[in-house]
């Protein structure tokens, strides 16, 4: 019999990473389409490290803080009572790390792409910032903010370096499926291990075709 | 009264410059910005709306000082109210023209200025549909509805009429010259089209290299010498005939065909295509370029 808890697992990992990194990116990806500050090439630089970084020293980094013995891990335990290393609230942190580029960067393109205008036009009209993101600029980057959460969802469930660094292999808890099929495979258990790579191939291919068909259908619309 | 006294270095693309431009306009007159392009002429638009911020001077409205530099008074736009035309008329693509002139409407305010302004430029056809399936000069009319939606007191146009053709942008003017007297307003056109410029503003900024020119009545500026006309329409002169010691000038104006007698004297001072006046006092009507 199969062990469901690691698809599960990873499937809850995506979704609340996806969901918080939506939340955050969002302001984020306004201000460094906005911006003419000096400090943006940081900012964007450090969005973008995890694309260029080996997971393994991403997770190593977020090990060594997390960890009790240091200053971020001990504070988090003191007031918090939070301990983030091998727990699922480390591995959700750790991927919306991994993650930010994949939800900031179309974001950022997306609130690029329209004429400044726009927010002009809305200011004029006596909105504020709030609400002209919120009614006149999102709803107008619709498609960028469907990629930005098909590919953050996507990376999400296909990590594996980070949380192999941060998490461990604790069933229930940070064993997600990339783990698993690791696991199983280093048992020699192969044939479980085909059945969870089968189910992740094709999931991530669904999601992917889905997002396509619906790219295609819409850019028709639109001409 | 408004009175503007505007300080701004620009870079522009043949170097920088300085806008300086003052000037004081009375409540309800209709102003034109008349100029080159690179002039400064939406800068100016763009000034009294704070969407830029100026170097130095001041700009007060009916008492109201928009900005003061010397006292460190600026008004974001939201606090200016007033209606603003851009030249490629940013309706929001996700909302239909009715959602559109909504999406203005301040806390609190009836939604019976909608109707109401759906009616005065004839968009009841249209409400429901999407921007991207309008033409130029409908986009136009619904960007110059939302832009009256707060009850502005200052309507301002950045160039609205350049991408139209001749009979849109007559038939638009006309709205603009409907709505400017019907909610009382102080309207601010930037445009380069003088026969545009003559049929609808009262005064004229002529702006060169970021300051004034000249400005005054239309007639000042783009007439050799004052007439006062009882009548007076705009035209382009089609053709001149020779007919014994006159010449019959044909000129279209507003889509009809006028034909004016004019000497000989006056007829080598006319060619085709020339944009014209024509005046009538009391028995003749007297043609002049512009």
């Amino acid at each position: 019999m199969l062990d469901w808890s690691p698809i599960i697992l990873t499937l809850q990992l995506a979704l609340i990473t996806t969901v918080i990194l939506l939340v955050i990116s969002i302001p984020l990806a306004y201000w460094m389409a906005n911006t003419k500050s000096r400090i943006k090439p940081i900012i964007e630089a450090i969005v973008s490290l995890p694309l260029v970084l080996p997971p393994t020293v991403l997770g190593f980094y977020l090990l060594i803080a997390f960890s009790p013995e240091s200053a971020i891990g001990s504070f988090l335990n003191d007031v918090f009572g939070l301990k983030l290393a091998f727990s699922f609230s480390g591995l959700v942190i750790g991927s919306i790390i991994y993650s930010l580029p994949f939800m900031v960067q179309p974001l950022q393109a997306g609130f690029a792409s329209l004429p400044s205008s726009f927010s002009e036009a809305s200011f004029v009209l006596g909105k504020s910032k709030y609400q002209t993101i919120t009614k006149v600029l999102i709803p107008n980057i619709k498609k960028s903010i469907l990629t930005g959460i098909v590919l953050t969802f996507a990376h999400t469930v296909g990590e594996f370096g980070v949380v192999l660094m941060i998490g461990g292999n604790i069933p229930n808890q940070t064993k997600v499926v990339s783990i698993a099929i690791y696991d199983e495979v280093e048992s020699l258990n192969y044939s479980t291990a085909h059945v969870y790579s089968g189910i992740l191939l094709s999931v991530t291919f669904a999601i992917l075709l889905l997002v396509y068909i619906n790219n295609n259908r819409s850019n028709k619309f639109s001409r | 009264m408004i009175e503007i006294d505007i300080h701004k270095r620009l870079l522009s693309t043949t170097g920088d410059f300085n806008l300086k431009v003052s000037c004081r306009i009375n409540k309800g007159q209709f102003v034109s910005i008349f100029g080159s392009s690179g002039a400064g002429k939406t800068t100016i638009l763009r000034l009294i709306a704070g969407l830029i911020k100026q170097d130095s001077g001041s700009i007060s409205v009916n008492n109201t000082i928009w900005f003061d530099a010397t006292n460190r008074i600026n008004l974001n736009p939201q606090k200016r109210k007033v209606g603003f035309v851009f030249q490629d008329y940013t309706l929001f693509p996700n909302m239909t023209v009715k959602k559109n002139l909504e999406f203005a409407l301040s806390k609190g305010q009836s939604q019976d200025v909608i109707n109401e302004l759906i009616e005065t430029m004839e968009l009841t056809d249209l409400q429901d549909r999407k921007p991207e399936t309008l033409s130029g000069g409908q986009k136009q009319r619904v960007a110059l509805a939302r832009a009256l939606v707060q009850k502005p007191s200052i309507l301002l146009l950045d160039e609205p009429l350049s991408a139209l053709d001749g009979e849109m942008r007559n038939k638009l003017q006309d709205y603009i010259l409907k709505v400017h007297k019907k909610y009382n307003l102080t309207t601010f056109l930037v445009s380069h089209d003088i026969s545009e410029v003559f049929k609808l503003s009262d005064h004229v900024i002529k702006l060169e290299n970021g300051s004034i020119l000249q400005q005054g009545t239309p007639e000042e500026l783009f007439l050799d010498k004052k007439t006062t006309g009882k009548y007076k329409t705009i035209g382009t002169i089609l053709s001149i005939q020779p007919s014994g010691v006159i010449n019959i000038v044909s000129v279209l104006s507003n889509n009809n065909i006028i034909q004016v007698i004019a000497t000989n004297e006056e007829a080598v001072k006319l060619s085709e295509g020339d944009k014209v006046t024509i005046t009538s006092k009391a028995f003749n009507p007297i043609i002049q370029k512009i």
